[in-house]
């Protein structure tokens, strides 16, 4: 990769195909139908690959929601169309109880695994790398396109696993033992939970694969002049983000090959003391702690949510400057905070436990350890405010997406604390408080921050932009709904309201709020329709979009605004631009922008 | 039919929005790009201080609306703790919560697009930096202090003299027993469950003395007195389980294998809690919250907390579960011995003729 000087005049920049240089690296070779869409390696295509999979399971995964939003508004009523579509899962139109647990377990496995972390992280860890660093491609190819098949066929297993006779998985998304590794115990343990747990360990490895590539390409394909701390937030925070996945998803792995073991091969890791009342015989397991999966499942889950959570920051921070029109607020800040949540996420894994019995003492220390990550957060979110304070804000689709990242990650972020400090746990953990905070603060926010990048990069990715008007109605109705969503939901979690649980009418401590589900599964369907409405807008632009005509249109500084509206495979066209100065030089000496590429003038200072 | 309708209705809705967004797009090629962008940069900044006002009205419409179906009074002492601890943490963090909402919907609004407008280049500020670190830090160091105060009180050592109660689960309910006369838990094994008639729930060594005067009831019928404090050894028999109690603010996971306790001391009575609440159908509900499998969700127990007397007369009416079992097959055969799979019974003493009270 040729990383020789070019001074580009940034402004004249070919934007045509025409020019060809006689380098080996630029593209044009011969490519089929097969090559350039399906076993491609171009890592634009695969995020493209990686985006629409995502959609796909967000549609199903959120559609799933809205089912068993249906049952928890509605528990009294029958819906006969719900048989027609889901045959004996929903006898009579009503969903049944194994059925039930099998979507909320999918919903979260789903919706973390597949679109947050495959569909969220693999659409810009590959999108973006590349282009914001200056490379004409990952560092592997070639692992990179496996990595994407890998998730496809984990993909294709999971949804296998819906059609299994005795129902997919149904242990909640976290999969705890013993309820998960015996068929006895629970219909949705039998066949479907293998079906999961290879599914699983196919997105592992496919997610190890973009990782490592991430993690290469950013330490040895940036281009001349692309030193550390020049890099774009983004790509610190997808950097981050893979070192996270990298190290914590094997731990996952192994938690998941011994509980493997415990189903098929007679071992007890998690098992022990156990009588199966259905068929009244105890197990012969002995000696082994169902408290151990959980230990190996947190290391992963809860750097699980920042793996989850980091590429959304990533974005937003890129989006909210080039859109509030100056820098980021501090930029070494920003960096150093993800640096800290990339460490502390190692350390608190034990705060999902508070309750299982574990020592107080190790309790305390998580608690303290948990807390600590507040004060990173609080650093970002304070420079996100300063970021927009004195700016000159234009409302995008991504900026507004951007604003509302913010909004949310703070509601979110303070509940938080609530949950982290063990004393408080006690009373909140598992009820809906829980589900409020996590939907809130990695579900919502994740989302606006991918809806963010991707209002964003759309014009790089498909050379025309999204239709605004639609743009507009889908975020104001999802932020709005979101809150009357997820906010409601604490009110229930401080009234001690499990989650989990099809109905509440024989309670006399939580049937009180009967109404308020019944309303939240209303706003939950109408924020569903409008996500179509998304859905919608991104497959009709990709075709019948307003085309893209200027190469920078959003006056951005980065890289990827210099290549070719439409890039082929290999990004630029001739040498790789040379970078020398960090990107947000925006408002700097009374000139809008200075991009990347430009040379630090004689009179200039660094910033 | 109804269906078909929404459906129909939803499709209809979609092509009007879809319409309407094409001829916007129309129009602001029409206008110029330059004014339609302004335009809308115009509405949506607006929209910000809408969406900013109306939020925190609604935010205090909703504390209103739900104040009377949350919480209630804590029915146990650390329950009190508890929510003394939820006041804290709620006034820090609704500060920051309503400061920082402003904030950043305000700037929003103040600094939305103007053409006179230059942004100000602020890269950093290092002083800036390090009061929104300190300051953080300096509150959360005050949340963890409080936190882990309260949290030692309540994981610590149960009184000597509290009340011994056992609960274990199982799909889908509960189990209780009480140590019996001796004050101690038989031992018990897993391998040894009957539940033909309910003859050995717990599967108890009979073998062991100590189980043969054990009282194992139904999870619907656990006996607290009010004012006493309750250790609640709690086991599970199947998969993990979770003794939630919401009204105790206590809550703590059933792990096969590994018993695990919580204690707290109840403050009324079931029949004073009825008369607080309003509720003539209040319970102390035990709430399964830990996800155990189909019927999780009616995974239900119910505690009866009384007053010293009334406990000491419904203790009096309590069987054994090795008479029970006696007498439900007559000279029945002990069972075989096993080995002991439960930790140490605690030997602390659950004392019914305590005058403590």
């Amino acid at each position: 990769m040729s990383n020789e000087a070019y001074i580009p005049g940034q402004h004249e920049v070919v934007t045509t195909h025409e020019i060809h240089h006689d380098e080996h690296h630029v593209h044009h070779h011969h490519e089929t139908f097969i090559t350039k869409y399906v076993f491609s390696q171009d890592h634009k295509m695969i995020c493209k690959q990686f985006l629409i999979t995502g959609i796909i399971w967000a549609i199903l995964g959120a559609s799933m929601s809205v089912l068993f939003r249906l049952q928890l508004g509605y528990p009294d009523s029958t819906f006969p169309f719900l048989e027609d579509i889901l045959g004996k899962w929903a006898k009579g139109g009503k969903i049944q109880p194994e059925f039930y647990y099998a979507l909320v377990t999918m919903h979260g496995t789903v919706l973390v695994f597949f679109v947050l972390t495959g569909g969220l992280s693999g659409t810009f860890a590959n999108f973006l790398i590349p282009l914001q660093l200056g490379a004409r491609d990952m560092a592997s190819p070639f692992l990179n396109m496996l990595s994407y098949w890998f998730f496809f066929m984990a993909s294709v297993t999971m949804i296998s696993s819906l059609f299994i006779s005795t129902g997919p998985a149904s242990g909640g998304w976290t999969s705890y033992p013993p309820l998960s590794a015996l068929g006895q115990a629970s219909q949705g343990s039998n066949a479907g939970m293998d079906f999961w747990i290879v599914s699983m360990a196919l997105f592992v490895v496919s997610s190890l694969l973009g990782g490592l590539n991430y993690i290469s390409t950013i330490l040895n394909l940036r281009t001349k002049g692309m030193s550390m701390t020049r890099m774009p937030l983004t790509i610190w925070a997808l950097f981050f983000t893979a070192i996270l996945g990298v190290l914590s998803f094997p731990v996952l792995l192994s938690g998941l090959i011994l509980l493997l073991f415990d189903r098929h091969m007679g071992t007890s890791f998690y098992l022990s003391d156990i009588f199966i009342a259905s068929s009244q015989t105890a197990l012969a397991n002995e000696g082994g702690s169902p408290i151990l999966y959980q230990h190996l499942f947190w290391f992963l889950g809860h750097p699980e949510v920042y793996i989850i959570i980091l590429p959304a920051m990533g974005l937003v921070s890129e989006v909210m400057s080039v859109n509030a029109r100056k820098p980021i607020f501090g930029y070494m800040a920003m960096v150093g905070s993800l640096f800290a949540i990339t460490i502390l996420a190692f350390l608190v894994w034990a705060h999902h436990m508070f309750v299982t019995g574990l020592n107080p003492f190790l309790g305390s220390v998580f608690v303290l350890l948990t807390l600590l990550i507040a004060v990173p957060s609080a650093i970002k979110v304070f420079n996100w405010l300063t970021t927009l304070w004195r700016g000159n804000i234009r409302f995008t689709p991504a900026m507004l997406f951007a604003i509302g990242f913010v909004s949310m990650f703070i509601s979110g972020g303070l509940t938080g604390i609530w949950l982290g400090n063990s004393a408080l746990d006690i009373h909140l953990h598992d009820t809906y408080f829980v589900v409020a905070h996590f939907h809130i603060v990695m579900g919502v926010s994740a989302f606006f921050g991918m809806f963010a990048g991707i209002y964003h990069w759309y014009p790089k990715m498909y050379g025309r932009y999204l239709n605004n008007t639609m743009a507009y109605i889908h975020f104001w109705i999802t932020l709005i709904g979101a809150y009357l969503i997820f906010w409601p939901m604490h009110y229930e979690g401080l009234a001690g309201m499990p989650r989990r649980y099809l109905d509440y009418s024989n309670w006399a401590s939580f049937n009180q709020f009967g109404g308020l589900n019944r309303f939240i599964t209303i706003v939950a369907m109408i924020v569903f329709a409008i996500q179509l409405l998304f859905v919608f807008n991104f497959f009709y632009s990709i075709f019948k979009g307003r085309r893209v005509v200027t190469q920078n249109p959003w006056g951005a500084t980065t890289l990827e605004w210099t290549t070719p509206i439409r890039p082929g495979h290999g990004n630029w066209v001739g040498e790789i631009p040379e970078v020398h100065r960090w990107p947000y030089d925006y408002a700097k000496d009374g000139r809008e922008y200075i991009p990347q590429t430009e040379p630090i003038g004689a009179n200039e200072k660094i910033h | 039919m109804g269906t078909i309708f929404l459906i129909a209705i939803l499709i209809f809705g979609f092509l009007i929005v879809f319409q309407i967004a094409k001829a916007n797009e129309y129009v602001s090629v029409l206008k110029g790009e330059k004014k339609a962008f302004e335009q809308n940069n115009r509405i949506n900044g607006f929209m910000m201080i809408v969406f900013l006002v109306l939020g925190l009205v609604g935010v205090y419409w909703c504390n209103e609306l739900f104040r009377g179906k949350i919480l209630g009074e804590a029915a146990s002492d650390h329950g009190e703790k508890i929510d003394d601890m939820l006041y804290i943490t709620l006034a820090i963090t609704g500060v920051v919560f309503v400061a920082t909402q402003i904030l950043l919907f305000w700037f929003s609004f103040r600094y939305q697009y103007s053409e006179k407008r230059k942004p100000f280049y602020y890269p950093h500020n290092n002083k800036l930096e390090v009061i929104w670190t300190v300051i953080p830090a300096i509150f959360l160091t005050v949340l963890v202090g409080f936190g882990l105060y309260y949290w030692f009180k309540i994981t610590g050592a149960p009184p000597k003299d509290a009340l011994e109660v056992e609960i274990t689960g199982r799909q889908f309910s509960w189990i209780g027993r009480y140590p019996g006369k001796d004050h101690i838990y038989g031992k018990k094994n897993f391998r040894n469950i009957d539940d033909d008639n309910n003859n050995n729930r717990l599967g108890l060594i009979w073998e062991d003395k100590a189980s043969q005067d054990d009282i194992v009831v139904s999870g619907s019928d656990i006996y607290l007195i009010k004012g006493k404090p309750v250790h609640i050894t709690i086991n599970s028999r199947d998969v993990i389980h979770d003794v939630g109690l919401a009204h105790f603010r206590m809550k703590m996971d059933a792990v096969p294998g590994t018993p695990t306790t919580m204690w707290f001391t109840p403050k009324y009575t079931s029949a004073e809690m009825k008369e607080m609440t309003g509720n003539p159908d209040f319970e102390y509900e035990i709430s399964c919250d830990q996800m155990c499998g189909t019927s999780h969700f009616s995974m239900k127990g119910v505690i009866h907390v009384v007053t010293n007397s009334e406990f000491i007369l419904w203790m009096a009416k309590q069987q054994s579960n090795y008479a029970q079992m006696n007498a439900n097959k007559q000279g029945a055969q002990p069972a075989a011995p096993a080995k002991d799979s439960t930790q140490k019974a605690t030997a602390a003493s659950a004392t019914i003729k305590s005058t403590s009270n």
